[in-house]
């Protein structure tokens, strides 16, 4: 019987071992140096800011594991001998594998930032991470977050609930410029100013500064600002973890490289997730790419492979969603920060502010090619099945009543959307179909 | 805003210290008026057996004993008087040979007023051994033993003392009647001091959390402050809670000071003193308000909570509290009109269906309005809306659990032993409430009370102290801040229970899964009051058919990535339709 072991046990792995085990009955053992079960790494702002408990983001119970023949190890492999296909880990020695599944996922970038390593300095992705913030912003006054992407923004409200003080400093000049269009950016950069973040855009870190202890005491950015502060957030983004990989002869790039079957460049030997580097990206998609959605298809499609039923990674279309405070975003297909040449827009905001929807078509052909929605709800399987079927905006935005998520009683906005975008293109009115909600036939 | 925050919280303490200390602070004077009035003509004998009239008692507790003991003793002098003695017993034993004749009472009771009385209760308790057969002369004895027992059980204790039930109705009436003091002296003014300060102090912690924040999800530190997380505050006020339960259903004798508070606002409905169950209203309907308030504060920017939290206010507030009442003042039956058999367990009991049979056209609209909820609004409207229509927009108990419980909603148990342990319960407790019922209703009919041996007075008297006191008030709610804040509807409310069936297999209500959206971060299973563990589903793409979602709602406000949305939709593709993960090369089936 094979024997398939998983490094990793984040969302890529554990995927993989469940789907592994439905379709066969192969020994499987993930070995994972962080937790001793797999947990969501996603939830770790709610457990700092006291909205769940450690045991509250693990995915399964811990009789799960047993009850589903899956082997737990917590243990951290220093080298695989891909020859002997065994690994060597540092407590239990040498352990042997049939076949091996990298899902070794990713760590902070750190740039040589001067004082990076100061007491007080920290990333923000693991457990250990977890804990050590929560130890070293006790009681402190102001903490500065380095890099404005979705962990930034977690840390910062993470910061906030404490009545911490933060400084925010963003190279660009929105905050998430360099993936939300200006309009959206703007949106959440005020969003995150309302909740008193002290927001340095086109600001960098040039320097941390330490006090007599060896512990932070202020950051000096790149306008030559020095900001005291007890504690900083190192988010500019993560790199996949491949030193592994890289010390056992296993070829890699940024990341592991991996072709279309998640196969590296060793027989038996996979790689999914945060660390996984495609050598031949899929048309619009990078290379790299490290959210949660992807590390788990990517774990059900090398379980279809590692089952003897070779299936291809071959996601659908683009979907993903974040939170910045208390707006909600989600995006589905392609939404750039820029226009592309063959791109046209149409964006819409409400009143507030604070909700808006960003959509992307073709200039030519009208074709729909991806939506930003701030503060307002969407339905996955709509979006999902307007890109497959190459639906033109003028359909997606007469049907958008069908694919409002939102709860009931909320305010509706398609009919506004639906004007706004008969003004701005009069030639191509459109006309909104579907019911009115009851409510929004009483109170229009 | 601080300041006033802290001087609200400051004021609910104040209000809340006087609302304890007022249980204590009265002295209590049972005058020989009081008691003739309460017990005619036995007063006599209670004054002439115990010292308790005219003397001042400095607390209800040393009253209470002391009233225990006067109608201990009135019962112990009665049965001494009245009861057949043994010797008595061995007389009446030797007067027969072999049969016994009832004709030797005669030799045995002269005709004094006791002797008389003796007489006449043996023959009415013992007549049907006239003329038996017994084997030996002891078994005879022991016959007629029985017979003097059970007349000094059921007879004398009845009509020449005090039985057991009321004994617990003059200790209750009694020292309510007897109290004086502050509270008695001027309940008005307790009634500010306590319930006027507390929701005036409630108000001005609650009201300036509008400013704390822009709306949204803020849940911060509920794991880390001991209120929320059972932490010492958390077990205090589960206490209290418990504490409360048990004096209000078990003792109520005890928290009369209480009850005199409330008797200017009863008096104001209603134009009668208050009861317990009025006080318990009264402070059940004003939980529910301004815990709404603090509801509404908390989800202002979800329409949908803040609606359905308006709804429990209203239903509480009308149908729950103001309407029987004003319902009483009218001569009417006492009757809420959004209770619902098997949660309403006495609907059918015999004095319930006497009172509203006797009451007209009213009350006959009240019967069918009652039955017809049952048998039709429940499955129509679960079919329509599922079943949070009643439990999370309707029921009292859940209005108490989306207010007053909402901070707890985090502690239910999510654990899949919990959700067996779920299933067995409240099934069983819904076949129990049936089977009570059904007992109830045949004694009703065929007017014997006894069923395969068992008596049905019994049975619903155990229901009634078990379930519907034990369970839904002392544990319901007492455990809000201990196993989370429905506990009663989760495993014990028979009537959620059949809203459940219908739900779970005949109804258009689910919860949604946005396709692939989901990064099982754990807040919706996390703040799941039901113990559901909702992420389990949307993890893997599955709509939330569950039959105890009571579809609150919060699953879906809580999370982060929009993936949850209550939704009534065609029955088909609740289940098992294929789900869209995102992943175009792997086909999933749920
Ligand atoms: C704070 C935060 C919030 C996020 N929020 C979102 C979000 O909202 N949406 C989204 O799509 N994505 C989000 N992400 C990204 C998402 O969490 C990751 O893409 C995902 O967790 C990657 O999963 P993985 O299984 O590839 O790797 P990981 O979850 O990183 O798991 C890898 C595991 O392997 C272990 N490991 C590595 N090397 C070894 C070794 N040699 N021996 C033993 N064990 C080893 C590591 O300790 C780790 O436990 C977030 C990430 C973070 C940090
Ligand atoms: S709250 Fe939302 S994202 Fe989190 S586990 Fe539940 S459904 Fe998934």
């Amino acid at each position: 019987m094979s024997h398939v072991v998983i490094i990793g046990n984040g969302i890529s792995g554990v995927t993989a071992a469940r789907h592994i085990r439905k379709n066969s009955d192969y020994e499987i053992t993930i070995i994972s140096a962080e937790t001793d079960h797999f947990w969501s790494r996603t939830a770790l702002m709610y457990i700092y800011m006291g909205h769940m408990k450690f045991e509250h983001t693990k995915p399964y119970e811990d009789w799960f594991w047993k009850k589903n023949k899956i082997n737990l190890v917590n243990d951290y492999v220093e080298k695989i001998n891909t020859q002997e296909k065994s690994l060597e880990l540092i407590k239990k020695g040498e352990f042997s594998y049939d076949q091996l599944i990298l899902a070794t996922g990713a760590k902070p970038n750190k740039f040589g930032w001067p004082g990076q390593d100061l007491k007080g300095v920290s990333g923000m992705v693991s457990y250990q991470d977890l804990r050590y913030i929560e130890k070293y912003t006790k009681g402190i006054e102001r903490g500065v977050i380095v890099g404005g992407g979705l962990i930034g923004v977690e840390l910062a409200e993470m910061l906030r609930s404490k009545d911490i003080d933060v400084t925010f400093l963003v190279r660009e000049k929105k905050f998430w410029n360099n993936v939300l269009p200006h309009q959206d950016a703007c949106i959440i950069s005020n969003h995150i100013k309302e909740h008193h973040v002290d927001l340095r855009l086109g600001s960098e870190l040039k320097e941390i500064l330490p006090d007599e202890n060896g512990r932070v005491k202020a950051v000096v950015t790149s306008e030559g600002d020095e900001i005291p502060c007890q504690f900083v957030g190192l988010t500019a983004g993560v790199q996949p973890n491949i030193d592994l990989a890289k010390a056992s002869g296993i070829e890699t790039g940024r990341g592991i490289l991996v072709n279309e079957y998640l196969e590296t460049s060793v027989k038996d030997v996979y790689s999914v997730g945060d660390c996984a580097e495609r050598r031949e990206p899929l048309p619009n998609r990078r290379p790299i790419e490290q959210v949660w959605y992807t590390g788990r298809m990517m774990g059900e499609t090398v379980a279809q492979t590692i089952t003897e039923n070779k299936t291809a990674y071959r996601p659908g279309n683009w979907f993903n969603s974040a939170k910045f405070f208390d707006i909600e975003y989600q995006t589905y297909g392609w939404v750039w920060n820029q226009l592309k040449d063959n791109e046209k827009e149409f964006y819409w905001e409400h009143e507030s502010g604070k909700k808006c929807m960003h959509f992307i078509f073709d200039r030519e052909t009208k074709l729909f090619l991806g939506v930003n929605t701030f503060g307002i709800r969407l339905r996955h399987e709509c979006f999902d099945k307007w890109l497959t079927e190459k639906r033109d905006i003028f359909h997606v935005l007469e049907n958008l009543r069908k694919a409002n998520f939102d709860p009931e009683f909320f305010n509706r906005h398609e009919q506004q959307i639906a004007e706004a975008f008969n003004k701005q293109y009069p030639d191509n009115t459109i006309k909104l179909k579907g019911k009115k909600s009851l409510l929004e036939a009483i109170f229009g | 805003m601080k300041a006033i925050k802290t001087t609200g919280l400051v004021l609910f303490i104040i209000g809340f210290g006087i609302f304890i200390g007022s249980f204590f602070i009265e002295s209590y004077v049972v005058t020989e008026n009081l008691l003739q009035n309460r017990v005619g003509d036995k007063a006599e004998l209670v004054k002439r057996n115990s010292d308790v009239v005219g003397k001042t008692f400095s607390n209800s507790f040393s009253l209470v004993r002391d009233l225990d003991e006067a109608f201990n003793a009135v019962n112990k002098v009665q049965l001494d008087a009245f009861g057949i003695t043994d010797k008595e017993v061995n007389k009446i034993a030797v007067q027969n040979e072999g049969s016994f004749e009832i004709s030797s009472l005669d030799q045995v009771f002269d005709d004094s007023e006791t002797g008389t009385y003796k007489k006449k209760t043996f023959r009415d308790y013992g007549g049907w051994l006239d003329g038996r057969e017994f084997g030996s002369k002891e078994e005879m004895q022991q016959q007629i033993a029985n017979v003097a027992n059970n007349i000094k059980l059921y007879q004398i204790v009845n009509e020449k003392g005090f039985d057991k039930y009321k004994v617990k109705d003059l200790k209750y009436s009694l020292t309510k009647a007897s109290s004086t003091g502050l509270v008695s002296g001027s309940p008005g003014l307790f009634l500010f001091l306590t319930y006027i300060v507390c929701i005036v102090g409630a108000l001005l912690y609650i009201l300036p959390k509008i400013k704390d924040a822009p709306p949204g999800i803020k849940n911060n530190g509920l794991f880390h402050k001991a209120m929320t997380s059972v932490g010492w505050l958390g077990i205090l006020t589960g206490t209290f809670l418990i504490l409360f339960y048990i004096i209000l259903y078990f003792y109520p004798e005890y928290m009369t000071s209480w009850i005199i508070t409330v008797d200017p606002v009863s008096q104001f409905l209603k134009g009668s003193d208050a009861g317990r169950f009025f006080l318990y209203g009264f402070i059940y309907t004003l939980c529910i308000l301004v815990m709404g308030v603090r509801m509404i504060i908390k989800y202002r920017h979800s329409k949908y909570q803040m609606v359905r939290t308006m709804s429990v206010m209203f239903f509480q507030t009308a149908f729950a509290f103001l309407i029987p009442e004003i319902l009483l003042k009218l001569n009417q039956p006492y009757f809420d009109f959004k209770n619902i058999w098997p949660l309403d367990y006495d609907f059918f009991f015999d004095n319930e269906l006497n009172t509203l049979m006797a009451n007209g056209g009213l009350g006959i609209f009240m019967l069918g309005w009652g039955i017809a909820l049952i048998i039709l609004g429940v499955p129509v409207f679960v079919y329509f809306f599922g079943k949070r229509w009643y439990c999370s927009w309707v029921c009292g108990c859940g209005g108490l659990a989306e207010t007053l419980g909402d901070p707890y909603r985090q502690l239910s148990d999510k654990s899949v032993k919990a959700w067996k342990i779920e299933r067995w319960m409240i099934h069983a407790v819904l076949a129990f409430a049936v089977v009570m019922t059904g007992g109830v209703l045949y004694t009703y009919w065929t007017g014997s009370s006894q069923i395969l041996g068992v008596s049905s007075y019994d049975v619903r008297s155990v229901y009634g102290a078990w379930i519907g006191a034990g369970f839904a008030g002392v544990v319901g709610t007492g455990f809000y801040p201990i196993m989370g804040n429905r506990v009663w509807c989760r495993f014990g409310c028979p009537l959620a229970a059949y809203l459940g069936l219908v739900q779970r297999f005949k109804s258009r209500f689910r919860i949604t899964t946005n396709g692939g959206q989901c990064i099982s971060c754990g807040n919706c299973s996390t703040y799941c009051e039901m113990g559901i563990d909702v992420r389990w589903y949307a993890q893997r793409g599955q709509n939330i058919v569950r039959s105890s979602c009571v579809g609150c709602g919060v699953c879906s406000s809580v999370c982060p990535r929009g993936v949850l949305n209550l939704e009534v939709k065609d029955e088909e593709g609740r289940f098992g339709k294929p789900i869209l993960l995102g992943n175009d090369g792997v086909k999933l089936q749920s």
